[in-house]
């Protein structure tokens, strides 16, 4: 089938929607986490909204809610303790980490019947995403882009030096508790596309893609961008064709994408130093 | 005499419960060049806060008679992550923001100011460079720069000197002189013997402040301040060393 016909399939469409509207917030707020070398937080934020999916299938309530409950609960939380040094940062996202993760099994373990889409939030399902999500997919990238279209010197700075910026008067902490509830944000929007376990991927490898190549930050939000997207694109429709899991195939099509990208950088620096060679002799 | 530009009476400041500074007076004055010496956990970086408005004293009050963003600041260099994805020119242009204020943009003045900035710190040949691709000194240069693109009217350096070869601290402490005729500057070093040709007056800082207001320092003096800083002596001056040292 050729692939222009996929989108007659409204559920291709919405997820095709979907992996645009994610590889910009992602896209974007990635570049900030992989920039601060918050990857590892947002892994503890990741595995904290699974204790909120599973209450949620427990009372009945809609996963996602639930998710985003504790996703923000613990990003808050996170930065909180962080900035007033009350614990060691990596100990307490391995605690958020692991009590989310164990929340959520004593749930779902509790909860009487089958629970028919845990996997999907395990391991993402594109292709079910709804009408509902993609609204708020397309609310949530919205004002992920207007936060950084006009605040993006203010978040560069931040991001650079928190103490400098806060002697320019910067108001650092509003800053950084407004970026951390959005990365919250979009980890739980994301799930839908790559799942609990593999939604990490997302934020990161578009970013160290787009790194490879530059290490200006405007560029690597604008690259991440459109290798998120073209990774998504590349593995859905390969999902499709190989009937395969999409969460998986779009991550596999991604880390193939640097891989790539890793592969043409060593050529390109290969060659240069044989052109300088060439001018040395 | 002129007005103090910045003002500290009767300060006192503790970290969880722990007085890290005790009755600390300071009058910093329009033309000031002081060096800032003390023993480490002494309360220097503790003192710079203050000045800078991060951090309230428990006691005491500070009285600014400049705005707040007329504080040029240069942090130590080893506190940033050098693999941050920015390029110089951005660096720099972060010395020019102010609040939430959406400037600086790149606009034509902005540009300018950074170009004159850069030049005079001889780093116009990395503008787009990314900090990661810099030397520990190009660093350094690139971070005054940003200090100074506001045109302050104190600056605060906290240990200049760590990571730039000898010839760039020449350059540093001539560049230093040329702004001390218009702006106060507070430094903290470890090497009062360097430094001294070019600072008017020295602070020891130990829990408190003792104000010298000459630019050498003895022993005995440093024993009268309560300030236990080893001095070698080479050459006229005495001077604090860190590691191993050669007597000449």
């Amino acid at each position: 089938m050729e692939l222009i016909h996929l989108f007659e399939y409204e559920f291709f469409r919405n997820a095709f929607s979907a992996a645009f509207l994610m590889s910009v917030s992602c896209g974007l707020i990635g570049t900030y986490i992989v920039a601060r070398r918050m990857v590892f937080i947002s892994g503890g934020i990741t595995h904290a909204s699974f204790g909120g999916v599973g209450i949620s299938y427990f009372f009945g309530w809609p996963p996602m809610a639930g998710a985003a409950v504790f996703a923000l609960i613990a990003a808050i939380t996170t930065e909180n303790l962080t900035r007033k040094k009350l614990i060691r940062n990596d100990s307490l996202i391995a605690v958020m980490w692991s009590l989310g993760m164990a929340i959520g099994i004593i749930f779902i373990y509790l909860t009487p019947g089958y629970s028919p889409n845990l996997m999907s939030f395990l391991f993402g399902s594109i292709i079910t995403v709804t009408k509902v999500d993609l609204t708020l997919m397309l609310a949530l990238t919205i004002i992920v882009s207007l936060v950084f279209i006009l605040f993006y010197r203010i978040i560069l700075f931040v991001s650079f030096d928190e103490q400098f910026a806060q002697t320019r008067g910067i108001p650092v902490m509003l800053v950084n508790y407004l970026l951390i509830v959005l990365v919250a944000l979009t980890i739980v929007l994301s799930i839908r596309v790559a799942g609990i376990i593999l939604v990490l991927s997302l934020l990161t490898i578009p970013q160290n893609t787009a790194n490879l190549f530059t290490s200006n930050f405007g560029k690597i939000l604008f690259w991440s961008v459109i290798i998120g997207f073209f990774g998504a694109f590349l593995g859905l429709t390969a999902s499709y064709y190989l009937d395969i899991p999409s969460g998986a195939t779009i991550i596999f099509s991604l880390v193939i994408i640097y891989i790539t990208g890793r592969v043409i950088k060593l050529a390109i620096k290969k060659n240069n130093r044989k052109i300088q060679d060439r001018n040395l002799t | 005499m002129s007005k103090p530009i910045i003002s500290l009476h009767k300060v006192a400041a503790s970290y969880s419960g722990n007085p890290v500074l005790k009755n600390v007076s300071l009058d910093i004055l329009q033309q000031d060049f002081i060096g800032i010496i003390g023993p480490n956990g002494g309360g220097k970086t503790t003192l710079l806060k203050i000045i800078l408005g991060l951090l309230k004293p428990n006691e005491g009050s500070v009285t600014r008679n400049i705005g707040k963003h007329d504080i040029g600041y240069l942090p130590q260099v080893n506190q940033f992550d050098d693999h941050f994805p920015i390029t110089v020119t951005d660096v720099v242009l972060s010395g020019l923001s102010t609040g939430m204020n959406i400037k600086p943009k790149r606009n034509p003045a902005s540009v300018a100011k950074v170009e004159h900035v850069l030049d005079s710190v001889s780093m116009t040949a990395f503008s787009q460079r990314p900090i990661g691709e810099l030397s520990g000194g190009e660093l350094q240069r690139t971070m005054l720069a940003r200090a100074i693109i506001s045109s302050p009217k104190l600056l605060i350096l906290d240990e200049p000197n760590t990571y730039v070869d000898n010839r760039f601290e020449q350059e540093l402490y001539k560049i230093l002189v040329e702004l001390n005729k218009n702006i106060a500057i507070l430094l903290v070093t470890h090497d009062v013997g360097t430094i001294s040709p070019y600072i008017k007056s020295i602070a020891c800082v130990n829990g408190g402040l003792h104000y010298h207001p000459s630019n050498e320092i003895s022993n005995e003096q440093l024993k009268v301040y309560n300030c236990p800083i080893e001095l070698v002596t080479h050459g006229p001056v005495p001077h604090r060393v860190m590691g191993q040292h050669k007597q000449k």
